[in-house]
């Protein structure tokens, strides 16, 4: 089998990969680079637990080719804390509830990152459209939709990526 | 992960080897594909890509429209001039799906998926083939599709319908994603208040997305009223033989079809 080499980067950091052919970016981020953050949950495009930003929209890690990702910018929740503190979506998450066993957690909030990137005061409908590619078998969603909106509230947007 | 993956500059060159490749597959934004190399799946052996700048192009001349194969779900609703298209293309997946899902991948996406093609369909929609620029009507494209040698599509080209003609309608049992139980794509252009030339098609009532042509011979001449559709709505599923799935049985397609048929008719006359 033939390793390519990709350069891309991921949450701002430059980082040079040999994959393999037919290798996703979700096993390249996980077992190459070792960052766990994108979950794993049924590689079939259907839970959204891998879902990262490709230069700022969302994209599920585990449909992409991974050496289509040459030059590109990637971003997971392991890139969402900065200067020693959570994003505005992660401290939302925490205070709403809005995790219980947590699987779903960072594919969700990529999804709502893109969202508040783009829209900083999204509607209710807005927000369950930007998760409407993710599953969580745990909350029932009320507390995933209400921490979102509430990070909207706290400028979660206005932060750039 | 046993595929092997080749990148070509033109479309053009990734045909020419598909056409002598029965084990190779092209690939648009892989929502299938992938799946399907991670699954292991053992019918194909390789993928071919393309670079080719015209996949990702939309060209708009008066209402000539011509969208590259390559062109994304999520393309199509930042363009405004397809405006006509917006409420199929969000009607597929969610948005990291529709960030990625292809014009071309929706042609040959499998029962119940297509709902774009469907669309598309009732717009008479015709493609153009990467090999020798062939044109091709999509509903030929649509019943071969199986066909070897596989063919690549490099763009679809439609006339852009008549203001407020074109009806689209996705009926599914999840909002706001869902799988298509049934779709409707009806265009439906009038001269002196009579439709004339109507076009309707079917997403997930067969094993591709179909024309009706009972319905669109039904609709001819006639007004947009409740009196002027009941011979279409009567022959709503004339011909056609749904699968069953896990989404809805057969009977039940055929039971809701009128149904769904009668609002989005009665929708344009609104
Ligand atoms: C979670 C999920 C939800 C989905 N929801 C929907 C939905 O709601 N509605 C819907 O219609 N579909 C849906 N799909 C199916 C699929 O994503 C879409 O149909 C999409 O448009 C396929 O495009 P692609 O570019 O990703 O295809 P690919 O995976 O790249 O290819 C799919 C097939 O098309 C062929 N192909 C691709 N491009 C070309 C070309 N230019 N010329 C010739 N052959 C080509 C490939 O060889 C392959 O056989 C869903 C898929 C997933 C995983
Ligand atoms: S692991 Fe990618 S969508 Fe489920
Ligand atoms: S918190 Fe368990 S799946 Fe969402």
């Amino acid at each position: 089998m033939t390793k390519k080499p990709v350069q891309f980067k991921l949450n701002g950091a430059d980082k040079a990969v040999f994959v393999d052919d037919g290798q996703n970016l979700l096993d390249v981020l996980r077992r190459g680079i070792g960052d766990l953050s994108p979950k794993y949950g049924c590689g079939q495009g259907t839970c959204g637990a891998c879902t990262v930003l490709v230069d700022g929209e969302p994209h599920l890690s585990c449909l992409v080719l991974a050496e289509t990702m040459e030059g590109r910018q990637i971003s997971t929740t392991g890139g969402l804390a900065r200067d020693g503190g959570l994003d505005p979506l992660q401290d939302a998450f925490m205070d709403g509830f809005a995790a219980q066993c947590g699987f779903c957690t960072p594919g969700m909030l990529m999804a709502a990152k893109a969202l508040l990137d783009r829209n900083p005061n999204p509607s209710r409908d807005d927000v369950i459209e930007a998760i409407s590619g993710n599953i969580c078998r745990c909350t029932g969603y009320e507390p995933i939709i209400n921490a979102i909106l509430d990070a909207a509230q706290r400028g979660s947007g206005q932060r750039t990526a | 992960m046993s595929v092997s993956v080749k990148t070509f500059d033109t479309a053009a060159e990734a045909a020419q080897v598909l056409s002598n490749d029965r084990a190779a597959r092209f690939m648009g934004g892989g929502t299938w594909i992938m799946r399907a190399v991670n699954e292991g799946n053992q019918s194909f052996s390789s993928v071919l890509l393309a670079r080719d700048p015209v996949l990702r192009q939309v060209q708009v001349q008066g209402d000539r429209v011509v969208i590259g194969a390559g062109v994304t779900m999520a393309q199509i609703l930042g363009h405004g001039e397809l405006a006509f298209l917006h409420r199929a293309a969000k009607s597929v997946g969610g948005p990291a799906i529709r960030n990625m899902a292809t014009v071309g991948g929706n042609l040959f996406a499998w029962h119940p998926y297509g709902d774009l093609a469907t669309a598309l369909l009732a717009l008479d929609a015709t493609v153009t083939l990467a090999s020798g620029n062939q044109q091709q009507a999509l509903a030929d494209l649509l019943r071969d599709r199986e066909r070897e040698p596989r063919p690549v599509v490099l763009s679809v080209t439609l006339t852009r319908p008549q203001q407020g003609a074109f009806r689209f309608r996705k009926v599914s049992r999840v909002k706001p994603k869902g799988i298509s139980l049934l779709t409707i794509a009806a265009n439906l252009p009038q001269a002196s208040e009579r439709i004339s030339g109507a076009r309707i098609a079917y997403g997930s009532m067969a094993d591709t997305p179909v024309r009706v042509p009972a319905v669109e011979q039904a609709l001819e001449g006639k007004t947009l009223d409740e009196a002027g559709i009941a011979q279409a709505v009567a022959a709503a599923t004339n011909g056609i033989e749904p699968p069953t799935d896990a989404i809805a049985s057969s009977w039940y397609r055929k039971e809701v079809a009128p149904v769904h048929l009668k609002r989005l008719l009665l929708e344009a006359a609104s």
